[in-house]
């Protein structure tokens, strides 16, 4: 009976295959994990103060809608000086709890029933689910046998009448993928072909290892056709504040504000506080928690290798997607296995598409010592059944 | 190559006890290229100790020892300043830290002694009766909380939850 009282819309919405296996490595004492998906520092000290301190001052009201002015005025500021972006406070830029909220917005304000949005897989696990959820149709690109990484010609081939917006992850969780602005140019030539609208999930963009991270906004053309999400979660260690944003064209944030307004009103004021305080102090930290994460990357990806599970290098973010066919399990066998004989927690490949059966993610948003004995233990695991 | 050398001290300063294997593969270098930098930095003195930072404060009964601050107001001698009276002070090895220092006195000390006994002593039967110096000021220290930048605190629990996208 109360089954029937949830819409058909989200009953046919299919719950995450490896919920199970969430709730068995919760279930667990003493597991190292590599499953995680945020940064393993706490936020930086002088944010977290600032967020105490605005508590003292009384500062516990709404916000504007769209966020703190002076918030929307150093993100504007930030983007300017440090990467030439050329967004106004005024309107366009909206604050979100983090880019989840982004990535919802975006797609309810952007799409008519029927209308397709491609995303490139194995792609964050939302992106599908919401995109449907506003009446679209998610058209996924399997990347997998192009190391991951989407070209023209994938991207062309997908490209029909009803396709509405491309939504792309750089760097990419789970592969760690990201692009060269030579790459992204030529993306960007072929939406620009189509007049397709972009949408970029750039959160991971602090967190670049090998070149400069390009914002999709600063290729010739193409600010006016893109939604630029980010947010403090990942570079500032500040997951649980829920804060982002988001940067467009002054009509499509226009009508993600209203949606916005309607639906969460603002984003909690502490949060917002800390994250002003996070562009005025935080880059330092930001800098130090990257060479950290670059130095794991070489420990985690060598290790990995000389495991024999190959995997790409990844450009940025924190995870590492690498094969394991030579181990002969599948992936939930491997990450089940690997769980109960040596309690070393990871991510099956299957969580982010039931293709990925013979890849596993790893985060290596962990301290040096777990990641080097994670290693041993995998070692041990696959000599006793690889 | 600056870069490489600066992260290999980084490395360090955060953990001795990382092996240059582990650091050779976290910067990419060849071993050999670690090795013989840190070589060169234990030659030049960049690197002078491998040390380790112990909370005493859990430690019950073993070796227990006080900490006290001294200011110390000197008269400078011609020629050499502080220097000299400076290397008289701090050669004695109750003295740890020993720092010069504007402002209303002019060497700060850490000295360190079984009991505020020994402490004492050491001020009044070493330190103060020298000659240049004009005065002292010790303070006991009663409680670390933070040193050379570690935290003395219980090692804290994990705050996130074991797994998520």
């Amino acid at each position: 009976m109360i089954k029937n009282l949830i819409s058909n819309k989200v009953q046919q919405m299919q719950p995450s295959g490896i919920r199970a296996f969430f709730d068995l490595v919760l279930g667990m004492k003493d597991v190292i994990s590599l499953g995680v998906g945020e940064p393993d520092f706490v936020t930086p000290w002088q944010i977290r103060e600032e967020g105490i301190y605005s508590l003292e001052e009384g500062f516990t009201s709404y916000t504007s809608n769209k966020g703190l002015y002076k918030l929307r005025l150093s993100i504007s500021h930030y983007l300017k000086n440090k990467y030439g972006l050329d967004y106004s406070p005024d309107d366009e830029i909206l604050i979100t709890v983090g880019v989840s909220e982004g990535v919802d917005l975006a797609l309810r304000s952007l799409i008519n029933p029927g209308d397709k949005i491609l995303i490139p897989v194995p792609s964050y696990v939302s992106y599908g689910p919401v995109a449907e959820l506003a009446g679209g149709t998610p058209v996924y690109i399997d990347t997998k046998d192009n190391n991951f990484r989407l070209t023209p010609e994938l991207l062309e081939k997908h490209i029909d009448k009803k396709v509405k917006a491309l939504l792309l992850n750089y760097p990419a969780n789970p592969t760690g993928v990201s692009y060269a602005q030579k790459e992204l140019s030529e993306i960007n030539r072929v939406l620009l072909k189509h007049s397709l609208f972009c949408i970029t999930d750039e959160v991971y963009a602090d967190l670049t290892y090998d070149f400069e991270h390009t914002h999709f906004a600063v290729l010739p053309g193409a600010k006016k056709n893109t939604l630029y999400l980010d947010g403090f979660s990942k570079s500032y260690a500040m997951t649980g504040w829920r804060v982002g944003f988001a940067c467009g064209p002054k009509e499509i944030i226009a009508a993600m504000t209203k949606i916005h307004q309607y639906t969460i009103m603002c984003v909690s004021i502490t949060s917002q506080m800390a994250a002003c305080e996070a562009l005025h102090s935080g880059r330092k930290s930001v800098e130090e928690m990257k060479r950290e994460y670059h130095r794991r990357r070489e420990l985690v990806v060598g290790g990995l290798c000389k495991l024999g599970l190959g995997c790409h290098m990844p450009e940025g973010a924190f995870y590492a997607f690498p094969n394991i066919k030579t181990t002969g399990m599948k992936a939930m066998e491997f990450a089940q296995g690997l769980l109960k004989k040596e309690k070393v927690a990871v991510v099956p490949g299957t969580a982010f598409g039931k293709e990925y059966d013979d890849y596993i993610r790893i985060s290596y948003a962990s301290s040096f010592d777990n990641l080097k004995e994670a290693l041993k233990r995998m070692e041990r695991f696959l000599e006793k059944n690889g | 190559m600056g870069v490489t050398m600066d992260e290999i001290l980084e490395i360090l300063e955060k953990d001795a006890r990382v092996s240059p294997e582990d650091i050779a593969r976290m910067t990419g270098k060849s071993l050999k290229t670690v090795k013989q930098a840190i070589a060169k930095y234990e030659k030049e003195g960049v690197i002078l100790k491998y040390k380790t930072i112990i909370n005493k404060e859990l430690i019950k009964d073993t070796d227990a020892s006080v900490r006290a601050l001294i200011e110390v107001d000197i008269a400078p001698q011609k020629d050499v300043g502080f220097d000299k009276i400076a290397e008289r002070i701090y050669s004695f090895p109750e003295v740890s830290s020993c720092y010069l220092v504007s402002g209303d006195y002019d060497l700060l000390l850490i000295v360190e002694g079984k009991d505020m006994h020994t402490v004492s002593n050491f001020v009044a039967e070493k330190l103060a009766p020298m000659e240049h110096v004009k005065g002292t000021s010790t303070h006991f220290l009663m409680k670390k909380y933070k040193e050379n930048g570690v935290m003395l605190k219980h090692k804290e629990e994990n705050k996130r939850i074991a797994i998520s996208y």
